[in-house]
């Protein structure tokens, strides 16, 4: 474990087996004045989920769109894949994109749409030359996976919070990604749904053998799925461990989060 | 005693009133600034739209689809409108032509307001409540439900697939809206006209078409592209550019018909100037 550090070294991320999936080294984001990434060091291993804990407006969420490109990074590094993003063209991007799976916080669906047009859409856009027929084979696939398989003909508005986000997690599914970004995947849900949505995070990890990035406040949802924890405080990773070892920290701020 | 105590009062309201103006002059040097960051943004919006609406891929689906829903659902607000604009028009024209003994003017004078002014300028007002303000509402709230990131995630290009579609769909579909909510003015007014005489349509509309020029109708119908993309345009840059947060939607709802009812007017008053210069 390592607490009240300005950074993670990463030759102790590296310590861990397995590939480097997502790396991040010194990198910072600024919205004007605001520094809310200030020196973020951190490496994601295949198969694994890594949890990122901290209060909120330090800057969780802006961390894991930088990897979606969402959000652009000032300064530092950001490794995907063993590649450098700010070095790669547009084309390499997209084809690095089209690997990483995003849970947004409220699901995102489009309203406009039916559950079977939200299923379709990435379909359409990222494999147009895609059958009607293969892509229902897909959808049902989807649906199936996070227990939807009779919600299909409703509409986003149709469905109950916890549906939306399982619905959410089929449309990221669908296209089969390697990296699953999740979006404080349990804001907003009873503790039956949200534990509902802790084990599918680990079925889909079983599954697909995704590399996860979950930002929560759950500490529910950390202690089902979390492998590994980083906790952001003031814009660096100020402790990093196992959720016993972190549950243990001497320092009560880090603490606080177990309580 | 009383002179300076006077002379004293007098200097503080001159120092309260000079920080007033000075307060005022910040107030409105902060004004200029947003309009001028305002004019900058929607001018930087606009070049976008001209250079993503030139490359591929086209969305024609999402077109097709908004063109439909702009159009078709818009058309029986239009076709309403533009009866009763018609049929008033001429109830309220009739007394003041009857006292010149003009009245045979009627609809002669009827169908050259409707096809230059009238017919364009209220279907476009209409077109910005209706269909701006839904645009924006409709682009700000995906912008709040992170729909429009979501987008962007699925190599989905938000700006093309949302707002070049809608702007398209708008400056097309206005022009035949206008061409519908005329014709149906016009047979608005022939009512009109037979609430208190004994008009016949052929006659009616004999004295209407003689009356009209192609002059009339090819200017009034091309600033209806103006219009139209002029509606589609503002109505997407607030709900695009709209702030997170509910709030933000209503907001951008709002500034939506604000901005386009001005946008139409201004359009039309150039147009106006510009026909008359080419006419003379």
């Amino acid at each position: 474990m390592i607490e009240n550090g300005t950074s993670i070294k990463i030759e102790n991320d590296n310590k861990q087996n397995g590939t480097v999936i997502v790396e991040m080294q010194h990198l910072k984001k600024s919205f004007g004045n605001n520094h809310v990434l200030r020196d973020i060091n951190l490496v994601v291993h295949k198969g694994e989920n890594l949890v990122i804990l901290g209060q909120s407006g330090t800057g969780k969420s802006v961390l894991i769109k930088c990897i979606v490109g969402l959000v652009e990074i000032d300064e530092g590094k950001l490794m995907i894949f063993g590649q450098d993003v700010s070095e790669l063209k547009n084309k390499e991007l997209v084809k690095i994109y089209k690997k990483i799976g995003f849970l947004f916080q409220s699901g995102a669906l489009y309203d406009s749409m039916s559950v079977r047009e939200n299923l379709e859409f990435p379909l359409r856009r990222q494999m147009r030359s895609m059958k009607k027929k293969e892509m229902d084979v897909l959808i049902k696939e989807a649906l199936e996976d996070v227990g939807l398989e009779e919600a299909i003909d409703l509409s986003p508005s149709e469905l109950s919070g916890g549906m939306r986000k399982r619905l959410g997690l089929a449309r990221t599914l669908i296209l089969k990604p390697e990296i699953m970004l999740y979006d404080e995947p349990t804001t907003g849900l009873d503790p039956i749904t949200s534990k509902e949505i802790s084990n599918l995070i680990m079925e889909v990890q079983k599954k697909y053998n995704t590399s996860s990035i979950i930002i929560t406040h759950d500490i529910e949802c950390t202690k089902l799925t979390a492998n590994r924890i980083i906790v952001i405080k003031d814009g660096v990773c100020a402790a990093e461990g196992s959720y016993e070892d972190l549950e243990k920290s001497s320092d009560p701020w880090i603490r606080s989060f177990f309580e | 005693m009383e002179k300076i105590i006077f002379m004293q009062t007098n200097y503080e309201k001159q120092e309260e009133k000079a920080k007033q103006d000075n307060s005022s002059i910040i107030i409105s040097d902060s004004v200029f600034r947003k309009f001028f960051i305002e004019v900058y943004s929607i001018t930087i919006f606009t070049l976008r739209f001209f250079k993503e609406v030139l490359k591929p891929p086209y969305e024609f689906n999402e077109l097709m689809k908004q063109s439909f829903l702009i159009g078709y659902k818009s058309l029986p607000l239009i076709v309403i409108t533009g009866f009763i604009i018609g049929l008033v028009l001429t109830i309220q024209t009739r007394p003041t032509l009857a006292k010149f003994g003009a009245e045979s003017w009627l609809p002669a004078m009827v169908a050259v307001s409707i096809i230059r002014e009238i017919g364009p300028v209220i279907t476009a007002l209409i077109f910005a409540g209706k269909v701006g303000s839904g645009i924006g509402a409709e682009l700000a709230s995906m912008n709040v439900t992170e729909q429009i990131d979501a987008m962007q995630v699925s190599d989905t290009n938000p700006f093309k697939y949302l707002v070049v579609t809608r702007v398209v769909s708008a400056t097309l579909i206005l022009p035949l809206l206008v061409i519908f909510a005329d014709a149906v003015g016009l047979l608005g007014s022939y009512v009109g006209v037979n609430i208190k005489g004994n008009v016949s349509a052929y006659f009616y509309f004999s004295q209407v078409f003689q009356s009209l020029e192609f002059a009339d109708l090819f200017p009034a119908i091309i600033k209806t592209f103006f219009f139209g993309f002029a509606i589609g345009l503002i109505g997407s840059y607030k709900g695009y550019n709209s702030n997170k947060g509910t709030e933000g939607v209503g907001k951008a709802a709002n500034s939506a018909v604000v901005f386009a009812s001005l946008m139409v007017f201004l359009i039309d008053m150039i147009a106006v100037q510009i026909t008359s210069l080419l006419q003379n």
